[in-house]
């Protein structure tokens, strides 16, 4: 039995495993500075686990958080995502301190870019080509919201892609470090990223929100930015919050402010290299969305 | 460091070191009684001393049971405008029923049930006019259908389509098959609380609360929120034992006894004072101990319950947590009817789990 002691931005996770799986994961995915030794108090303590009668025939595995499994068990080569999912599944269902939006966030010249997105939208493969261009990961699939200052705080953790997009980033960027794709899963096949080392070392500094883009990957279309009305982004990215609804008056004060203070465009793209170099003129020469166009 | 021994000395939550916070906020957060955790430890003048890790778990509980609460209250209006014409006056049960008459036991109690209670002469209006607003009984095989209807002390549970939100319409306080106990609407609705701030709504009154908590918890197999659930009943019975409720231990005994709910009082107070330190007055606790079984079950209990009212967490399982809940859960259904039809009744789901299981396989 294996205990890792991983620290996550805001929160230490405990996770406990006997699946050599996501002990590999780790240490292939994880900085060395962000596998600690055992701290004395850790926010959340997981369990990847192998049910006992699945050992041979079809392996398995479960994600259990304080000996409760969240979701039934999968198969064993999906474990080290697993793990990813199960802590998403934790944090957002506990860390009420934030409020938390399905997005990912980078960041440049201390302004955080949201990317908000259903799955498949190329959400993940617009955030890993910028992070590997020089923009900072603070998050791949959670933003988390800190009231009062309205700042973004790091939650940095490999990132996940999925079918095409492994290659495209593989090409991207040959440099970094991608784990095994394990295939057939709901979600198709799948690959994580270790973030750059740059991420990792400001994992203690959050961000302003600056801009909101919701991505969308389209084969063939020419790279487009259009403006879209703060209310109807107020709408979805309600819908989105995972625990928009619990916070209630802070949910929608911290909600309104980030709107407030963004540009805000849904993004069309087919070419990351564009993608990446249109939004890091933007960022540099603090271009306004409705000037950027396309 | 046991999570009881911090509910029965909160003066203590204040005073431990990270390393015991490590296990108490996941026993806690298991047990449902993290944010109960909070309201003990904010009573404490050294709260914002405590480490922020710990805190910012509690507080963001907090957060979880605001929510509750004010869903609850709105779900409360929702369903006074569907039933309360029928009505008159909707009772309600468990924690919609502490949160509404604002007891201390509605104090960080997370919940999404509202349980109310219905006299039977009424179910069968009050669960079409809730069906025509968008409460829906979930997907239920015909079998559990009749057999809730005809055995149980509620009809099936009612989901908002919308809302998610479920409502249990009791007409019972135990199934009508049940060994123990004859509490139904009728022998309640004399004696029900109106609530002055809720027009509309009453709760039951302070003794027939308490024998319901008890005999839910104690009549009952399913022990995941057991801790949380003792808590409530050492709430219930700190509030009406000491608050101007004059006469209330007596008439709870009293009561107890017309009912025929003698075992679960003498359990709750039994094991409340145990393990909460709850101040049952002792002429109390000596008119009761004629409620207690022979020794060799009161000993096989105490070693059943001493697990199945630990927090639900492995740090404080041990080998015979598991034999221990299973034999709680058998005796639960021997509670709840005779054999001539549990037996029937067990055969049936046993059989259905195994059609279940080979159509999955097959899938």
């Amino acid at each position: 039995m294996a205990h890792l002691f991983l620290r996550t931005g805001p929160f230490t996770v405990h996770v406990e495993t006997s699946c050599e799986e996501v002990i590999d994961g780790v240490t292939l995915l994880y900085d060395p500075a962000c596998v600690l030794r055992r701290p004395a108090f850790c926010d959340y303590h997981v369990q990847i686990w192998q049910p006992p009668l699945r050992r041979h025939f079809r392996p398995q595995a479960v994600f259990l958080f304080d000996g409760h499994a969240p979701f039934l068990p999968g198969p064993r080569r999906h474990a080290s995502p697993m793990l990813e999912w199960g802590m998403n599944w934790v944090i957002a269902t506990t860390a009420h301190q934030f409020l938390i939006v399905h997005a990912a966030v980078v960041e440049r010249n201390g302004l955080a870019l949201v990317l908000p997105a259903p799955p498949g939208s190329g959400k993940s493969t617009l955030c890993a080509g910028l992070v590997f261009r020089g923009w900072r990961l603070l998050s791949d699939e959670l933003a988390l919201l800190a009231p009062g200052t309205g700042q973004i705080i790091p939650l940095v953790r490999p990132i996940s892609l999925k079918n095409e997009s492994i290659d495209v980033i593989r090409r991207f960027a040959p440099g970094a470090t991608i784990g095994p794709a394990t295939m057939g899963s709901t979600k198709g096949t799948i690959a994580l990223v270790k973030p750059p080392s740059a991420s990792i070392a400001a994992i203690d500094e959050p961000a302003t929100p600056r801009w909101i883009a919701f991505p969308r990957f389209q084969s063939g279309a020419a790279l487009e930015l259009t403006p879209r009305s703060k209310a109807r982004t107020f709408v979805e990215l309600g819908e989105s919050a995972m625990n928009y609804n619990i916070l209630g008056e802070t949910g929608f004060n911290v909600m309104s402010d980030l709107i407030e203070r963004c540009d805000i465009g849904d993004f069309v793209y087919s070419n990351l290299d564009e993608a990446v170099s249109f939004f890091t003129r933007i960022a540099d020469e603090a271009i306004p969305f409705a000037e950027a166009g396309s | 460091m046991s999570l009881p021994l911090l509910l029965r000395e909160p003066g203590r939550i204040t005073r431990l070191t990270l390393e015991e916070w490590d296990d108490v906020i996941p026993q806690a957060r298991s047990s449902g009684i993290l944010s109960r955790l909070a309201t003990l430890a904010q009573a404490d003048k050294d709260y914002w001393e405590l480490p922020e890790p710990p805190r910012r778990h509690m507080e963001a509980d907090q957060l979880l049971a605001a929510k509750h609460r004010r869903d609850v209250l709105y779900e409360l209006d929702r369903i006074y405008e569907v039933v309360g014409g029928v009505l008159g006056t909707i009772v309600l049960l468990k924690g919609a029923a502490y949160l509404a008459a604002d007891l201390p036991a509605s104090e960080g109690r997370t919940f999404n049930d509202i349980d109310i209670l219905v006299p039977e002469d009424r179910l069968g209006a009050v669960e079409s006019l809730l069906q025509l607003a968008g409460w829906r009984t979930g997907e239920i095989h015909p079998y559990d259908d009749t057999f809730y209807r005809r055995w149980m002390h509620q009809i099936p549970p009612l989901t908002h389509g919308g809302r998610r939100t479920t409502i249990d319409v009791h007409h019972s306080l135990v199934p009508r098959t049940a060994r123990v106990g004859a509490v139904t609407a009728a022998h309640l609705m004399g004696r029900i609380r109106r609530l002055p701030d809720r027009p509309g709504f009453a709760v039951l009154a302070p003794e027939d609360m308490v024998l319901h908590s008890a005999t839910h918890l104690f009549n009952e197999g399913e022990f995941g929120r057991g801790l949380r659930d003792l808590t409530d009943l050492d709430l219930l019975l700190s509030h009406f034992g000491n608050a101007g409720f004059w006469g209330f231990w007596p008439r709870l005994v009293h009561r107890a006894e017309g009912v025929g709910l003698t075992r679960p009082l003498f359990y709750a107070l039994r094991y409340c004072a145990r393990l909460l330190g709850t101040a049952v007055p002792i002429e109390v606790e000596e008119s009761v101990s004629r409620f207690r079984p022979p020794w060799p079950i009161l000993r096989a209990m105490d070693f059943a319950f001493a697990r199945a009212l630990a927090p639900d967490h492995k740090s404080c399982r041990d080998g015979w947590t598991e034999p221990a809940l299973f034999a709680l859960y058998v005796r639960s259904h021997y509670l709840r009817m005779p054999l001539h039809l549990l037996v029937p009744h067990l055969v049936r789901k046993a059989t259905r789990r195994e059609a279940y299981h080979s159509a999955e396989a097959s899938a």
